[in-house]
């Protein structure tokens, strides 16, 4: 999109090019009392800039240990091991060492947190915490970083920024305080946004304000995004490709119309099928998936989905002891049954039912 | 679809009607000083008219600080209100006293929001749910065991766990420990206040499923209280929509949705995500963008109180407070409280947000 004028940015054009932000093979265990906590097992990735990656899946499914793994925010955690490759701009994360990743975090790549109030610091003003994380980043005197901090407190639509510049998280109301995170993670022009959850905690109509402030920005700025949430109303309306994650391993990834108009995922059909919608005519009864989320201590055997998936017994037993890989070119799916059961049983069973 | 309509309205009139609110207001006092001095009042809920049939759901929804909750807080008597009535089966029940209240608690129950934080950690789930039996004193022929085992089962969990805590369970499991405990007394109206927004999509879509069938079973009549405009449709008959304290509309649930009136209900609904990303250009261009915040209960604005936001406001918002009352030759059954109705083919506002700013 636009190009890069700040922070120096140097992308040596080696032969062959990689993604922005690329995640290959990422593993996140947690060693606990309990046993081994399997958060994150082997999921790859990649967004360009620009483009927004939407991660959908319930809680307990590894979307947030993911993000957090990105920003390399595991690495303080003395019970957690992180494995794999992260590439951002062409260089390596989890081997990096922590200056390094620390210099990136906050600056490069930046993160807004789905619970605003105790993400930020109740001791500080708002305008003093914007400040400071522009001033980690730059070397700017307090009277400069202070332009900056309305500047951008403005640019997020907060009204009077001088005035709000000196009070504190809680006296903004919830959709100003989301937005004043915003304006924080912008501060230093990130080149990744990692949005976990933004607007959860929000109202529809502060939502749609919301998500409308993070699209416009993007266009602005020309970042990468990738937006953690459950609803899946917000991925459609902004993500360009999507990432379903069950159990710690992604299940299903492709471009946002492939997934939600053809969904391959057993999983997929089940979030779909449980959510009442609008658009739509009214249905007498919602198909949920049938019981709980795994847990990730104790992962079910073979395919992490089969004690819930309806089809589970179509391929013998080789969904009780075999793993599904990831298969497929850009619209990818981890599942045992094959493509064309699994198309046939969508357009006859499934699908009549969305 | 119009036959329909019309045979739900006639079904309704010969219903009777199970509980009737009428100006029904709650004012929490703000106070100052060593002596308490009131120095104003947030005016949570400002004169709501509500009946609720037999049989019938009712939904309530509006962003957070409407009033909803505590006018589900009201219906439920565990507020007292400071104005107005609450009549629940023609008996009024407004400023009855706790004792007077204990018959009223076995006919009208509730489901809370935070399966976390609603049910004791220090209790067994049986305890929980065996403890409205106790209190009432319903006889149960094969013992109390048996009882709540078999409430346990009608929701959907498993009967031997009725010696685990609450901790032990899921959030969807917890929940549903809470619809039991609801349900122990066999009531006649259950309040639910937001029982499926703390839970993950597909849970929820098991939870909506399982108040569908219970109140097939047990003739239920729902309260259902939430913010969710999708989830509402999904369950209610009936729908209200509040804004400060107020009801701005109610309708059937298809006459609502097909057809909202209030400006602000047209605007809620266009808010709500399209899952479907062929359609996000459209669904973008149609967005009605509410600017700013909910103003402040303690002082609402005069006249019309969602004026300040909305963008067809003109003078006489400011002066006089629109009646709910049925417009542009709606049915009776749909009531807007507003001075400018939006009509079926009006071009609403689009991407332009409303004009004023907070």
């Amino acid at each position: 999109m636009s190009t890069d004028s700040l922070a120096g940015l140097t992308t040596p054009a080696g032969p062959a090019k990689r993604p922005f932000l690329e995640v290959k093979d990422l593993t996140v265990r947690f060693n606990t009392d309990d046993g081994v906590v399997k958060a994150v097992s082997g999921s790859s990735f990649a967004v360009e800039r620009g483009k927004t990656l939407g991660i959908v899946g319930e809680s307990g499914s590894g979307k947030s240990v993911t993000s957090l793994a990105v920003l390399g925010l595991h690495r303080t955690r003395s019970n957690a091991t992180v494995s794999g490759e992260i590439w951002l701009d062409d260089k390596e994360l989890v081997t990096a060492s922590d200056e390094e990743v620390r210099k990136l975090r906050g600056g490069k790549m930046a993160m807004i947190f789905q619970d605003p109030l105790s993400a930020m610091h109740p001791y500080y003003t708002v305008g003093a915490q914007i400040v400071e994380a522009y001033r980690v980043h730059h070397k700017v005197s307090k009277k400069e970083a202070r332009v900056r901090a309305i500047d951008m407190l403005a640019r997020v639509g907060i009204p009077q920024p001088e005035k709000r510049f000196n009070e504190y998280g809680h006296q903004f109301s919830g959709g100003m305080r989301q937005r004043a995170m915003i304006a924080m993670a912008l501060v230093n022009d990130p080149k990744l946004l990692i949005a976990d959850e933004p607007t959860t905690a929000l109202d529809v109509t502060v939502q749609a304000q919301i998500l409308d402030l993070i699209r416009d920005l993007q266009q602005e700025f020309g970042s990468a995004v990738i937006m953690i949430t459950h609803d899946l109303g917000v991925v459609a309306e902004l993500a360009d490709d999507v990432l379903v994650m069950y159990g710690g391993k992604v299940i299903e990834r492709g471009p946002a119309a492939d997934v939600f108009h053809e969904p391959q995922h057993p999983y997929t059909w089940g979030l779909l099928g449980s959510m009442p919608r609008l658009d739509r005519e009214l249905r007498d009864r919602l198909t949920p998936v049938k019981g709980s989320p795994p847990s990730l201590i104790n992962l079910p055997s073979g395919c992490a989905f089969h004690p819930r998936c309806p089809y589970a017994g179509r391929n013998g037993d080789r969904s009780f002891t075999e793993t599904p890989e990831l298969r497929g070119g850009v619209h990818a799916v981890a599942c045992h049954l094959p493509a064309e059961d699994r198309q046939k049983i969508y357009e006859q069973e499934v699908a009549p039912n969305l | 679809m119009k036959g329909q309509e019309s045979m739900t309205e006639a079904a309704r009139g010969e219903r009777e009607n199970l509980l009737e609110i009428s100006g029904l207001q709650m004012h929490f006092p703000i106070t100052r000083g060593v002596f308490k001095r009131k120095v104003g009042a947030v005016r949570a809920v400002d004169g709501i008219d509500l009946t609720v049939a037999k049989g019938e759901t009712v939904g309530l929804v509006g962003e957070s600080g409407c009033g909803k909750s505590t006018t589900g807080r009201l219906m439920t008597r565990i507020l007292e209100p400071t104005a107005g009535k609450v009549v629940f089966e023609g008996r009024d029940v407004s400023h009855v006293g706790n004792k007077g209240l204990r018959p009223l608690r076995r006919d009208v129950q509730m489901i809370f929001q935070d399966p976390y934080s609603s049910l004791n950690p220090r209790h067994t789930v049986g305890s929980i749910i065996a403890a409205p039996l106790q209190i009432q004193k319903i006889p149960t022929p094969k013992g109390v065991k048996a009882a709540v085992q078999d409430l346990l089962k009608l929701v959907g969990l498993n009967p031997e766990h009725y010696n685990r805590y609450p901790h032990e369970f899921s959030g969807g499991q917890r929940q549903r420990i809470g619809i039991a405990r609801a349900l122990a007394l066999r009531p006649k109206l259950i309040v639910a206040d937001e029982p499926v927004s703390a839970l993950d999509v597909s849970i929820q879509a098991q939870v909506v499923n399982l108040l569908d069938d219970l109140q097939k079973e047990f003739d239920l009549t729902y309260v259902f209280i939430a913010h969710d405009l999708s989830v509402v449709r999904h369950i209610s008959d009936r729908v209200a929509v509040m804004y400060l304290g107020k009801i701005v509309e109610i309708a059937d649930r298809d006459q609502l949705y097909s057809n909202p009136r209030h400006p602000y209900t047209v605007a809620l609904m266009s808010a709500v995500p399209t899952p479907d990303p062929a359609r996000r250009n459209s669904a973008q261009r149609n967005r009605v963008l509410l600017t700013g915040d909910v103003p402040s209960p303690i002082n609402p604005p005069s006249g019309c109180r969602f004026r300040t936001r909305c963008w067809k406001a003109q003078d006489i918002c400011a002066t006089e407070d629109p009646a709910l009352t049925a417009r542009l030759g709606d049915p009776a059954s749909h009531q807007t409280a507003c001075h400018f109705p939006v009509a079926e083919d009006e071009v609403v506002a689009g991407r332009r947000p409303a004009s004023s700013n907070a």
